[in-house]
């Protein structure tokens, strides 16, 4: 017994430290260096202080904290939205379809991604395509703007996270066993209500993987809101870099990430909190079969 | 079947609205316009352009070590930690699959900016080699839970029936473990590759001067610089990934 806990020791060290020294440390430093003393040449100063707080007092930081909760929960919406019928399409095409599906869906994501941003950035640019066409029908005046505001940076967050949302949500599609829904037909019941009642709760691991591989990597959009957002669409990762690059007030920075890291584990526990709801559920069910 | 119907449409447009974008630029890359909504012509000169272009070489070079060393280690790492997850169920890998978990799910941004002070702190001057570092943090992750999934419908009784039969432990690794962990290391380097060539935030905050790949180069000549270049370089990189994703189809269902 003791020989195997040592190899399970020393088989496990080199990533367990690889990512204490370079994930866990690193991160406990953030939280540090935000309670720090800036000095004015981009370093860090003796003493501490929770003077790197201080924007998240501010007004004009509030609103743009509203943007990014608000820009990533609409992303979120509209990905399980749209992806929802493209994995049940897919889930129930043939075989040779659905890995035909598959490529084509992730094929456009292995170009670089600042190459898709800045395709978008040509297409809504105001001497672009979509402007001309939208002016001639008349939806939009000769100064209206498709650039350059929250629409655009929602436009492209969802291009950018709308596989991220299907992939999940067709793996769990694919799983589910379509026979049930036929059996609540055919006793009764509405499309939609077996939709609601036996699909939805039948593939709700993916809908929740789907959210989190959503939402969490959209709260930290920077090169999105950098590169079609402008002034009006800054989200907090833009805040975040402006701090550390242009400003150089690490501790500021720091904040500010330190606020983001909250952001990312509040998630994490609605979902231990989900999972054990569901769990009642299922207790509930199987008590009570005859109810339904 | 009315449902049916319904996301056929969705699933066709959602294909338009993912290939759209992508077709503007490679028409634009042969356009001797400077700018997109105007057609001035077929021309080549843009892929003359990138072709000289010393700094997307330079950059390029950068990018192909980064990703070669980071995806070599991780590999090493994410196998090993894979393993141990595995195979062994104890409060050590508690703490391990948290920690191999929350990369992957973390914002780019947050990584970027925690191994930035984590260098400055330690005063490490930003280089290829912090980069690298930054890399081989984050795809040690997707390694490791690749191999993880292919182990998952192991039999373990199998080594064990080796081991009685007198294997030594070499052989057993080079008959048992690494036919049985292949598919998993090469679809986790592949992914790791991936990553590490399309990564710019990591890149971003952890690159000194002289140590710029490709994407940091791409951003500031969107930023700064010649946009239609970028169009020549994007259908470049798309013609590349067809042309892997075509071979990786036909190595498939060779298998098959």
């Amino acid at each position: 017994m003791k020989s195997k806990k040592l190899s399970e020791i020393r088989l496990s060290m080199p990533s367990l430290l690889w990512l204490i020294i370079f994930f866990m440390i690193p991160t406990i430093i953030v939280v540090i260096i935000s309670f720090r003393n800036s000095n004015p040449s981009g370093g860090i100063a003796p003493g501490w202080s929770l003077h790197g707080f201080s924007d998240i007092m501010s007004l004009s930081f509030a609103a743009i904290l509203w943007r990014t909760i608000k820009l990533s929960f609409l992303t979120t919406i509209v990905c399980i939205f749209v992806a929802m019928p493209v994995a049940i399409f897919m889930a129930r095409a043939e075989e040779k379809i659905q890995n035909l599906l598959l490529l084509l869906i992730v094929i456009p994501f292995w170009t670089n991604f600042l190459i898709r941003v800045y395709a978008w950035k040509i297409i809504l640019h105001p001497e672009g395509l979509l402007k001309k066409i939208l002016y001639t029908v008349g939806l939009i005046g000769e100064h209206g703007s498709l650039l350059y505001n929250e629409g655009a940076v929602l436009l492209v967050l969802v291009y950018t996270y709308l596989p991220f949302a299907i992939l999940p949500l067709y793996t769990s599609i694919e799983k589910f066993d379509f026979r049930l829904i036929e059996a609540a037909r055919d006793l009764g019941s509405g499309p939609f209500r077996s939709f609601m009642k036996i699909f939805l709760p039948g593939i709700s691991q993916g809908i929740i993987s789907a959210v989190m591989v959503v939402f969490i990597p959209a709260l930290g959009s920077y090169v999105i809101p950098d590169m079609v957002g402008g002034p009006g669409g800054e989200m907090l990762g833009n805040k975040i870099a402006q701090r550390v690059f242009t400003d150089r007030n690490l501790p500021k920075g720091s904040a500010l990430s330190t606020l983001l890291i909250l952001a990312v584990i509040l998630p994490g526990l609605i979902r231990l909190f989900i999972k054990k709801s569901n769990l009642k559920d299922v207790l509930f069910k199987r008590k009570t079969p005859g109810v339904q | 079947m009315k449902k049916n119907k319904f996301t056929f449409v969705i699933t066709v447009l959602v294909l338009l609205f993912f290939y759209f974008p992508i077709t503007i630029l490679v028409v634009n890359s042969f356009n001797s316009s400077r700018f997109g909504s105007i057609w001035g012509g077929f021309s080549l000169k843009w892929y003359d352009k990138l072709f000289n272009d010393r700094n997307i070489w330079q950059s390029l070079k950068n990018t192909l070590i980064v990703a070669g060393v980071s995806t070599s280690v991780s590999m090493i790492l994410g196998t090993l930690s894979g393993y141990t997850l595995f195979r062994y169920k104890s409060a050590i890998q508690k703490i391990h699959v948290s920690l191999i978990a929350l990369p992957l799910i973390i914002p780019d941004i947050l990584m970027g900016m925690s191994l930035l002070l984590f260098f400055i702190a330690l005063k490490i001057q930003l280089s290829l080699i912090t980069v690298i570092l930054g890399h081989i943090t984050f795809c040690v992750s997707y390694v490791a839970v690749t191999v993880l999934a292919r182990l998952q419908d192991f039999d373990f009784n199998v080594v064990e029936a080796a081991q009685d039969l007198g294997a030594s432990s070499g052989v057993i690794l080079r008959k048992i473990y690494l036919p049985l962990l292949a598919p998993g290391l090469i679809s986790g380097g592949m992914l790791a590759l991936t990553l590490s060539l399309d990564d710019f935030i990591i890149t971003f905050f952890t690159a000194g001067p002289g140590s710029s790949t490709l994407p940091l180069q791409i951003y500031s000549m969107i930023k700064f610089g010649t946009p239609p270049v970028i169009n020549a370089l994007s259908t470049l990189f798309l013609l590349i990934t067809f042309l892997i994703a075509l071979l990786y189809q036909r190595i498939n269902t060779r298998r098959q």
